[in-house]
């Protein structure tokens, strides 16, 4: 696994661990490659909604362990994701989201694409590590959508993917002109000199 | 075309309540409760028609996190409770959350029990080998030698194996699945509440705290290699020989799940008092 | 082991406001709150080191939020010259490192007048509820001061502005951070030049009351311990001869059993997680059956799980020391907060009638005292012993004196190999009859639940039952248990009855009401069952009217009291339940009130020390 040392503390690496795919030491089948227009559009929706909900707890349980910072971040992240899948419902004229069904879900792995792993966070993590998470995440979809756009069987298919894909490389740019402006944390950035707390 | 209004359809977030939990970011729970809510979006029971009933630990926070009918008990007695909520009001959907250790610990024997009478519960332990709310100590399915406080060099007792115990006291459903699978989780968690009978699904959900080294855990699951069985002797085999990272439903049976609720009454109460006429 | 008088600490706020600042006082109370990676704790806990090597007493308590980690957190001190068993009305200073949430902390934190704020330089404001009291802020930049010393810790620079607001020499703050340091040299270095920095920081804020005089002498002949409840409950049954623990996690009992898991390994006994308090009230049973002194730690929701093997070892005559650190009640209640609210159950909750003893431990220091006694009663008596802690005793640190006590050796009446005619429950005047140990030839017997006859064979006869019912209380009642069984200090007609943790403030506030001419008799209670009506009618002596204090709902003691024994007069009672500390203002006012209620005519204001 590819870890960015950035603190001393081996198991404080949450913000390096999103840069690994989660559960992709499992066989990697071939894409599954939604048919119609209909059904790839209804992943992507899905997709962005998975982020929507995954900062969404990201922020819910920065906010509950004093870090503002962050949270409001993530609560910034997940408002970008919402408008993404705003945009998609309308784009194809849909009031619902329509159901995906397990198992023809075209991307390898736990999570979407989008979705930063829901372990890769941590109580003291910085807005660089959230960046971090975020960078990751828009990369990884701009990758499977161009993956998508290879083995796309059907014009319509592949020229939505590769619309997709367009967009999933703008906001790249965009997290990383974000990122440019955030401090990079210190070493210690996760070292809590208080153990934890009894509660129940 | 018909003139009713459509029914609208739930989604997960109509499960899910707006208490932010107080689990440590990271934490595996955090998708547990994701699928819960996913799988009552499959299966779509309108939220009022289900209780959710926990003991006490990090996994037992649950209920509060959604928008069902919660019973937050005591400690290690959950199983107990929902056998009479189900048994009282068989109409019910009931969903059981526990952890390791209130559900293997100290609910070790009402485990058993309900595993036995097979009523149609569907019980989902969130397993992170340790016991996370009273500050790490070892749980039943800690490694034997996980040093600890409580006990220093380890416990030295071999981890308890919660699948073949259900499987051997006759659970009528028995799976494992990882909380990192969002997805997958919530379609083993509605394939259990529609399987009659009790149903078992060990979810391997890591805490980020204590045992900072369970986020190997993703890369170490991987989708069982067979189908389901109803043949209790071929699953037994499986659990037994599989390496603890198997994921998906290892054993789907046809036990007679146990009636719950009363059967209709053939006398009324004035009726009994011939028995002591004289 | 005779129990000091103690010295009363001297009333720090009287009837008038508190003395101009810059004048001196006998305790100060210090609050540093702040959350998520701040270090409060360790901050807190490291001002208490110092204030022992600077030759003070302190008395520390830790309250946080529901979070495992990352929560909101503060550190209440009461530093002073006396030790220190309550904590003070109001706060003389609160430190928050950061202002997230501490607002929860506020019926916690109430502050002085005259005291001061600290913290809010870094964009956060002061919650209002701090400066409702007219307490002064004062705006510290405490996180750009700590990023001035690059590799420092936030919480090193609170401990130097509070260690010097607080008189304590930079000596003692160095010390107190460099004992124990496990990381690098370097890092060490860059926190000891926060402390300095925060030291120099708090000389330019003026008008904080000094700690009065020099450090206070050690007294010759006892060295001082920092030590929390927990921890001396667990050394005090271990100093009592316990060598088998088995017991389960529970808030707030667990560091108890996490204190004694290794201690028990290195002196040669055991300790066992249970799966569940069933399995471990009959594990201690079981170890004790075979001879081995044992006990276990649990609190209410685990004390109530053991009822009925309580009772098998009541019936069955086994010796064991149950220790209950009580917190919040009814069922989960409020785990992490004090009460003493579980008195009733353990003084009358078993079925049938089952005499046990019950103890309380009325300080942190007491808890090893008390602790140990109950071992040995439990042991000479061979029944099982209730040690009533609290979670204010058991989680909070204090710096006490050495306990003059050794450890003692448990004695229990054994049955000598092939004595003529044994018969285990053999009626005797004491009512305690030896016990067989399994191993020891010609004395086998089986321990039974069941009542039994005196050869311990299960008996349903009358003769039998009255006869065991009537040993098993004589053992206890006949027992002289000597001066231990209450502190009783004073000469009044009006006494103060309490027990555990409320003593602290009950005692203060006597102190604060006799300055006002008020004298009251103060009996705190520390064997709490049996209670022998001759002995505490001799406490009562020349006593015309009771007021019980304690910390619960339902007045449990008064009620128990009241039942157990003829009180004189009208007894009445002060109560409040958890989760907020009893303080000693409250109980003054409430004892001033009561006196002038009762005495016929005002007392004559005698000059007081």
């Amino acid at each position: 696994m590819n870890q960015t040392k950035d603190t001393t503390e081996p198991q404080n690496q949450a913000a390096s661990a999103s840069a690994a795919q989660p559960g992709t030491s499992r066989a990697t089948p071939t894409l599954n490659v939604p048919p119609t227009l209909e059904a790839f559009m209804a992943q992507a929706l899905a997709m962005e909604n998975e982020a929507v909900d995954r900062y969404t707890d990201f922020a819910d349980a920065m906010e509950t362990h004093n870090n503002p910072e962050v949270a409001a971040m993530f609560r910034t992240m997940a408002g970008y994701e919402a408008k993404h899948a705003q945009q998609i419902m309308q784009e194809m004229g849909w009031t619902q989201a329509p159901a995906v069904a397990l198992g023809s879900m075209a991307w390898t792995g736990f999570d979407a694409p989008e979705a930063a792993p829901s372990d890769a966070v941590h109580y003291l993590m910085r807005p660089w590590h959230a960046l971090q998470l975020a960078l990751a995440a828009e990369q990884r979809a701009e990758a499977f959508f161009g993956a998508l756009a290879d083995a796309a069987t059907s014009d319509v298919v592949r020229k939505a993917a590769l619309e997709l894909q367009a967009e999933e490389a703008e906001h790249v740019v965009l997290v990383q002109a974000w990122l440019s402006k955030v401090p990079r944390p210190d070493n210690d950035w996760a070292s809590d000199p208080d153990p934890p707390r009894y509660n129940e | 075309m018909n003139d009713r209004a459509p029914v609208a359809v739930l989604s997960a977030a109509n499960y899910k309540s707006a208490t932010k939990p107080i689990w440590c970011p990271g934490c595996g729970d955090f998708t547990v409760l994701g699928s819960v809510t996913r799988a009552m979006a499959i299966l779509q029971r309108p939220p009022h028609e289900v209780a959710v009933v926990s003991g006490i630990g990090c996994s037992s926070r649950i209920p509060a996190y959604t928008t069902c009918y919660g019973f937050h008990g005591v400690h290690g007695r959950s199983l107990a409770a929902a056998t009479g909520l189900k048994a009282a009001r068989p109409e019910l959907t009931v969903l059981v959350a526990s952890g390791d250790g209130d559900g293997y610990s100290i609910g070790g024997n009402h485990f058993l029990h309900a595993c036995r009478r097979n009523i149609d519960l569907t019980y989902i332990v969130m397993d992170n080998h340790v016991y996370g709310m009273t500050k790490g100590q070892a749980s039943p399915t800690t490694e034997p030698d996980w040093d600890n406080k409580l006990s220093p060099g380890g416990s030295g007792v071999r981890a308890f194996h919660p699948l073949v115990i259900a499987l051997a006291s006759g659970a009528n459903f028995v799976a494992r699945a990882f909380a990192g699978d969002q997805n997958g989780t919530a379609d083993i968690i509605a394939q259990a509440v529609r399987h009659p009978g009790f149903s078992f699904i060990e979810i391997l959900s890591p805490c980020v705290t204590f045992r900072p080294e369970q986020r190997e855990w993703k890369d170490k699951v991987h989708p069982a290699t067979v189908l389901p069985t109803n043949d209790p002797a071929r699953a037994a085999r499986r659990i037994m020989t599989d390496d603890g990272f198997n994921i998906g439903v290892l054993y789907a049976g046809d036990r007679a799940p146990y009636h719950a609720g009363p059967k209709p009454a053939r006398r009324t109460v004035a009726e009994l008092e011939q028995e002591f006429a004289v | 082991m005779d129990t000091p008088t103690r010295p009363q600490p001297e009333p720090e706020f009287p009837t008038s406001p508190t003395p101009a600042a810059g004048a001196t006082r006998t305790s100060l109370s210090i609050a540093i709150a702040g959350s998520g990676g701040s270090g409060v704790m360790t901050a807190g806990t490291l001002l208490l080191d110092a204030a022992a090597r600077a030759g003070l007493y302190g008395l520390m308590v830790r309250t946080s939020g529901p979070q495992i980690r990352g929560g909101e957190a503060a550190a209440l001190l009461r530093l002073g010259h006396e030790p220190m068993e309550s904590l003070d009305d109001r706060f003389d200073l609160l430190l928050a490192i950061d202002w997230l949430n501490v607002h929860r902390f506020a019926d916690e934190i109430p502050l002085h007048p005259q005291g001061l704020v600290i913290g809010g330089a870094d964009g956060e404001q002061v919650p209002p509820v701090f400066l409702s009291s007219g307490a002064r802020a004062v705006s510290l930049p405490l996180k750009k001061m700590a990023k001035a010393v690059p590799g420092s810790w936030i919480n090193m620079l609170a401990l130097g502005i509070t260690g010097a607001l607080a008189g304590l020499p930079v000596d003692a703050l160095e010390a107190a951070l460099r004992s124990g340091w496990k990381r690098s040299e370097a890092a060490l270095e860059a926190n000891l030049q926060a402390l300095r920095s925060g030291m120099q920081a708090a000389a330019e804020i003026g008008g904080f009351p000094q700690l009065c005089g020099s450090s206070a002498q050690v007294r010759p002949g006892t060295g001082r311990w920092q030590i929390s409840g927990n921890e001396a409950a667990g050394f005090g049954a271990v100093r009592g001869g316990v060598r088998f623990v088995a017991a389960y996690p529970i808030t707030p009992a667990t560091e108890m059993l996490e204190w004694m898991a290794p201690a028990l390994a290195q002196i040669g006994g055991t300790l066992i997680q249970a799966e569940d308090e069933l399995a471990s009230i009959n594990m201690i049973i079981g170890a004790s059956y075979g001879g081995v002194p044992s006990l276990t730690a649990t609190s209410g929701p685990g004390l109530a799980l053991m009822t009925e093997s309580i009772g098998l070892a009541v019936a069955a005559e086994v010796p064991i020391v149950i220790v209950d650190v009580m917190r919040g009640g009814p069922s989960t209640g409020i785990p992490a907060k004090s009460e003493q609210s579980d008195l009733s159950y353990a003084v009358s909750g078993l079925l049938g009638d089952a005499p046990r003893l019950v103890l309380a431990p009325s300080s942190i220091a007491d808890c090893l005292a008390t602790t140990a006694w109950a071992v040995e009663l439990a042991e000479a008596l061979q029944a099982p012993a209730i040690v009533l802690s609290d979670q204010f005793m058991g989680q909070s640190r204090a710096i006490i004196d050495r306990p003059s006590a050794e450890p003692t050796a448990p004695h229990r009446l054994t049955a000598a190999a092939h004595t003529p005619d044994y018969k285990r429950y053999r009626d005797t005047p004491s009512g305690v009859s030896p016990m067989a140990i399994p191993g020891t030839p010609g004395v086998e017997y089986t321990a039974d639940g069941l009542e039994h006859a005196e050869s311990a064979l299960p008996s349903s006869q009358a003769h039998d039952h009255r006869l065991q019912l009537d040993k098993r209380e004589r053992k206890l009642m006949r027992h002289s248990y000597g001066s231990r069984w209450a502190d009783v200090e004073g000469d009044a007609s009006l006494a103060v009855i309490t027990f555990g943790s409320s003593s602290g403030p009950v005692r203060e506030a006597i102190g604060r009401a006799a300055r006002q001419g008020v004298r009251v008799r103060l009996i705190v209670l520390r064997l709490l069952a049996p209670l022998q009506p001759d002995v505490v009618e001799q406490a009562l002596a020349g006593v015309q009217q009771v007021m019980v204090i304690e910390q619960n709902h339902g007045k449990q003691l008064l009620r128990y009291l009241r039942g157990m024994l003829d009180l004189p007069g009208r007894p009445s009672g002060f109560n409040r339940p958890g989760p907020l500390p009893l303080r000693p203002a409250e109980l003054c006012e409430a004892i001033v009130a009561w006196s002038t209620k009762h005495m016929p005519q005002p007392q004559l204001c005698e000059e007081t020390t």
